[in-house]
């Protein structure tokens, strides 16, 4: 189907660009064994987790791996939502 | 004299290993060093044709290593390149018939002796990379500039480091030039940032390679060839030497920008 996938990436786009994209996730995930699926599984536990202490968006929430050289970092990014004064 | 053992491996198939192999050994030999390479794909064996010297083998690597003949009666010596020497692989064993001890044993005897000892490498992750890194003080890692052979680099280099034989340093080869110009090949740059690895050598796709692989004769030895001149500059790096990396510019022409020596990966 080359036109959804021409929607996708753009259809200017060099196939070297693509072919980096796509090893950038694919070495993510390679490097540390860790599944797309897990990280929902992590984000859903994070988001309960914080949730019992403090007020969160949680629709807002995203953890994503980035790397440092060849080491992997899990960063999470948790919006906080305003404190509401006690009625 | 102690030599050192340099281990040619890569993830995926088919890269160039046994190529690099016959040229870096060629090549260090042509600069006066004495060298042995030795076929570590066992069941598999090649760097016997790529050099030449398939004509000469009596016995190989196993015979060494199950006591059938005495380590020099294994060593083929090279008549173009008298500093140079081949201990072939078995073809009718496979990789199980040797240990990693039994490599580093070999390896150690080899050292008194030669200033270099070459591995060619399986591919792979198995019982034969882990023979061939054994034994390694200096591990180069091939990969060609497509997406697989990249990826299977990574997992690679993972290893090496893991078997504390790192830091891997990369070769990558059969670059070519037009098509990373044009966008449709990956560039040294964005391999080596995937990678986050210390790059040794970058070889453009010659087809000059296959000409003097029929012939049996390594392509250093061929003065004009781009790849022959890559794989020198690779051999000079090995042996602590400076030597810039020329590669190809977006716009400019054929081995023209010069590029760091060490990317340390991130953005
Ligand atoms: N720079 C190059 N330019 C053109 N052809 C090349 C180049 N390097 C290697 N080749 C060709 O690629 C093929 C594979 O090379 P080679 O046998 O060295 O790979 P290998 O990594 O040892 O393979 P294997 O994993 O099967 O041992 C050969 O036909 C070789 O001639
Ligand atoms: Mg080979």
């Amino acid at each position: 189907m080359p036109g959804m996938l021409d929607r996708l990436f753009g259809r200017d786009r060099k196939s070297a660009h693509l072919a980096k994209e796509r090893l950038k996730l694919v070495l993510v995930h390679d490097r540390t064994d860790i599944s797309p699926g897990v990280m929902e599984l992590m984000k859903d536990d994070l988001i309960a987790a914080i949730s019992r202490h403090i007020d969160i968006d949680a629709s807002d929430v995203r953890i994503e791996m980035t790397d440092e050289g060849r080491v992997q970092r899990l960063i999470a990014d948790i919006p906080l939502r305003p404190s509401r004064r006690r009625s | 004299m102690t030599g050192k053992v340099i281990t040619i491996t890569s993830g995926k198939g088919g890269v160039g290993k046994t190529t690099a192999t016959a040229n870096l050994g060629a090549a260090l030999a042509d600069l006066g060093h004495k060298v042995v390479c030795i076929d570590a794909d066992i069941g598999l064996r090649n760097l016997d044709v790529v050099l030449g010297l398939e004509n000469r083998i009596v016995y190989d690597l196993v015979d060494i290593v199950e006591g059938r003949c005495r380590l020099r009666q294994a060593m083929i010596r090279d008549k173009r390149l008298p500093e140079l020497f081949l201990i072939p692989a078995a073809q009718t064993r496979d990789k199980s018939a040797i240990s990693p001890s039994d490599m580093v044993t070999l390896a150690d005897d080899l050292r008194t002796e030669f200033d270099f000892i070459l591995l060619d490498s399986p591919a792979g992750i198995e019982r034969g990379f882990r023979n061939a890194i054994a034994p390694a003080d200096i591990v180069l890692v091939l990969t060609n500039p497509e997406v697989s052979a990249v990826r299977d680099a990574d997992r690679i280099i993972g290893l090496i480091e893991a078997e504390e034989k790192g830091p891997a340093r990369l070769i990558i080869n059969r670059i070519k030039p037009e098509m990373v110009r044009r966008g449709d090949m990956l560039g040294v740059d964005d391999i080596l940032e995937l990678l986050a690895v210390q790059l040794i050598g970058l070889v453009p796709d010659d087809e000059n390679v296959l000409l003097s692989t029929n012939r049996g004769l390594p392509i250093v030895l061929d003065g004009k060839s781009k790849a022959g001149q890559a794989f020198r500059n690779i051999a000079r790096r090995v042996m602590g030497e400076e030597v810039p990396f020329i590669h190809f510019d977006e716009t400019g022409g054929f081995f023209s920008r010069i590029t760091r020596l060490i990317r340390p990966g991130g953005n």
